[in-house]
């Protein structure tokens, strides 16, 4: 079962990263970029659990500490009017 | 990721370049803890997704969002970089083939580790205990040139900042 969540999320991981290449907009690709950390974190805890080994999730909640401080610094320096 | 390294080489404007580099960053981290390399991982997801996105952010408040033209043709620079390369790949022709036990650097010091660190340091993660036991001064002399390096880019971009402001407030008394 989570082989399959594995599978489901790399499939995501893929349209994410197809959205923050070719995003018309700025916000297409923060909130891309945002989303692809988000699944990749996802992917490291079901990948703890495929393997046999929780304690990945220790590391997934560190990074998705550095994606929360990623965005917002990223949002920071947004200005607007420019794209 | 190969998509990701191309997306950065063909955009033309630097913040979509900073953006998918930190995505770059992110699925290299989490590759490296596929591959079991958790300390590894960890620095690469704090330096690089996190820290150097932050930096290039704040470069590119000082700078233009838009890469110059080029002045000049890229095939010289592109053939020196695959020169480079074959050079390399050549190189590792040598190496012994991965992970075999009787290479040179697997007889060392490395049984002793694998031996003796649990019961020496108390830490169940062998290559924590070498980083941080084995070879402590060595971190600890690391992380005093990192530590310094960022004290001399803060100052000089204090700098740059403070007289920046001494100009403006000049320009206003003369107005």
């Amino acid at each position: 079962m989570f082989a399959v969540g594995l599978i489901a999320v790399l499939v995501s991981l893929v349209l994410a990263m197809a959205r923050a290449i070719m995003g018309p907009t700025m916000f297409d690709r923060v909130l891309a970029a945002n989303s692809t950390a988000t699944l990749a974190v996802l992917s490291l805890s079901l990948l703890g659990f495929v393997t046999g080994r929780p304690d990945f999730l220790d590391i997934a909640i560190l990074y998705t500490l550095l994606n929360l401080v990623g965005t917002i610094a990223v949002l920071k320096y947004f200005h607007p009017g420019e794209n | 990721m190969v998509a990701a390294v191309i997306g950065v080489i063909r955009s033309r404007n630097l913040f979509v370049v900073v953006i998918l580099g930190g995505i770059y960053s992110f699925l290299m981290a989490t590759v490296m803890v596929a591959l079991d390399a958790v300390d590894v991982a960890m620095t690469e997801a704090a330096v690089g997704a996190g820290m150097s996105t932050v930096l290039l952010l704040a470069v590119l408040g000082l700078v233009k969002t838009r890469e110059a033209p080029l002045r000049h043709s890229p095939f010289i620079p592109l053939l020196v970089c695959f020169l480079t390369g074959a050079v390399l790949i050549y190189g590792t022709l040598d190496l012994p083939p991965f992970g075999r036990q009787d290479t040179p650097t697997n007889q060392h010091v490395a049984p002793y580790y694998i031996k003796n660190s649990v019961k020496e340091t108390g830490s169940p993660n062998i290559v924590t205990a070498v980083l941080a036991s084995y070879r402590g001064y060595d971190t600890l002399g690391e992380t005093t040139v990192i530590f310094t390096g960022g004290i001399g880019v803060l100052i000089l971009l204090s700098t740059s900042r403070r007289r920046r402001e001494k100009q403006s407030s000049k320009k206003d008394s003369l107005t």
